[in-house]
């Protein structure tokens, strides 16, 4: 349902980079505020309070999460849970060998720790993906070799929505006595959590929850130790100890959304999906990026053939829809999303709708209303109405 | 005969609409060469030929080579 906190977000579309704060988020920080701003690591009463706060949000993200609360550690965010997630498990792992297996349309924090560890010697193979973004889930499980000692595998891709074979993978992985990592950013709060892992990274700010709050959780038995200095907060996981408030915050947000998930998905998919139709019919030359079903409910991601990413996402701005764009000249390195790259579809021209709560029907019909002028305007311009 | 397209300094899309403007000056079965540094070129010219049906041929460096099909 779409609520009357977000009614005026409508034609805010960039939910994979931020979901609105769900109001369930808003009223327990209101709370939180009074009670959670101690150091729950001390024993006086001010800290106790903290600490039944934090062991609490723990508790409830733990659940949602299908883990056990002490195997939840909460970090600063997606990034720094994915960095710390795949170095800690690689450190654990080095006298059994050095070599990481990941996707190629991982999130870049995950591809970033992967980089850091081929810099220092480590190994990694890249599993390519087909045009819709997906893994062969038999490529990847060749690909696990003695010396493996951790696989990286996302719930569903983040920019064009794909789901990943993680049951066929998990079992692989399982059967090679390799620890899996999952990254269940992107769908966390859009599908049910993912049955099997080793180590799991979430980010609230995906789930409506507030910015600064990632979730690290490593399964009871897996092998993972910190490579930062030893610290006695959040298991030794992640040092200065968890941000109470916004942890606080975040459960509050994945509990409501957890509750009203299903009908959401349904209806949220159900926009998707006329998106995916209409948008190739209303404009010529749009390549719909991803798997028309395998995918998550509130993620669509179209190529524009002649346009320009950027020029796009400001017209777009303009006539009042927030968006994001994996193109090459919307990007401060001047390179194309990975994702896109790995894919092998258009870079260029490309846009990533994330849909929440609060987009109803008439504004995924306002978009549909604006995007063809704008992209035809922008095709006359260089002169590419012909061809 | 080849054609050249020097688009060198271009980010993309230019380099693709120079090639979609200049690929019926060859003949069928003859080629153009797109010059391009732009990093998008890598995906965006596989995938123009892909979504044209013209056929991607092959890139070195900065030169990707596309033949004319139809």
């Amino acid at each position: 349902m779409s609520g009357e906190h977000s009614a005026h977000l409508g034609s805010y579309l960039d939910a994979a980079t931020a979901t609105p704060l769900h109001p369930a988020a808003k009223a327990a920080l209101e709370v939180a505020l009074d009670d959670g701003w101690a150091d729950p690591r001390r024993l006086y009463r001010e800290g106790r309070r903290a600490r039944q706060l934090l062991d609490a949000a723990r508790a409830s993200i733990a659940a949602s999460l299908g883990a056990r609360p002490d195997e939840v550690s909460f970090t600063s965010s997606g990034t720094t849970a994915a960095h710390l997630g795949v170095l800690g498990a690689l450190a654990a792992g080095r006298r059994s060998g050095r070599r990481l297996v990941t996707s190629a349309v991982e999130h870049s924090a995950v591809l970033a720790a992967a980089h850091l560890h081929e810099r220092e010697g480590g190994a990694v193979d890249v599993i390519g993906v087909d045009v819709t973004g997906r893994v062969d889930a038999d490529t990847f499980a060749a690909a696990l070799r003695a010396d493996t000692v951790l696989a990286c595998l996302q719930t569903a891709n983040h920019e064009v929505g794909t789901l990943q074979p993680l049951d066929r993978v998990a079992a692989a992985c399982a059967a090679a006595g390799v620890p899996l990592l999952v990254d269940a950013c992107a769908s966390t709060g859009r599908l049910a959590p993912p049955p099997h892992w080793d180590v799991l990274t979430a980010s609230a700010r995906k789930w409506g929850g507030p910015a600064g709050v990632g979730v690290l959780a490593v399964r009871t038995g897996t092998r993972w130790r910190s490579v930062l200095p030893d610290e006695e907060s959040e298991a030794g996981r992640f040092p200065g100890g968890a941000p109470v408030l916004l942890a606080v915050a975040a459960a509050a947000a994945l509990e409501a959304v957890e509750a009203d998930r299903e009908r959401e998905a349904a209806r949220q998919s159900a926009l998707v999906d006329r998106l995916r139709t209409e948008i190739p019919q209303l404009i010529p030359d749009v390549e719909v990026l991803g798997d028309p079903q395998a995918r998550l409910p509130h993620i669509v991601a179209f190529s524009c053939l002649y346009v320009a990413g950027e020029a796009l996402m400001t017209e777009l701005d303009r006539a009042g829809y927030r968006v994001s764009s994996g193109s090459s000249c919307s990007s401060s390195a001047l390179t194309p999303s990975h994702v896109l790259v790995a894919m092998g579809v258009l870079t260029h021209g490309n846009v990533r709708l994330g849909l929440h709560a609060g987009v109803t029907d008439a504004d995924v019909a306002g978009f549909l209303d604006v995007l063809p002028p704008i992209v035809a305007s922008l095709r006359e311009r260089v002169g590419a109405s012909d061809l | 005969m080849s054609l050249r397209l020097d688009c060198t300094g271009r980010l993309c899309p230019l380099p693709v609409l120079e090639l979609a403007r200049h690929i019926h000056e060859v003949a069928v079965g003859e080629t153009v060469v797109v010059v391009s540094d732009d990093p998008a070129a890598a995906s965006d010219i596989p995938a123009w030929c892909r979504l044209r049906g013209q056929e991607f041929v092959s890139a070195a460096g900065n030169d990707y080579v596309v033949r004319r099909v139809h």
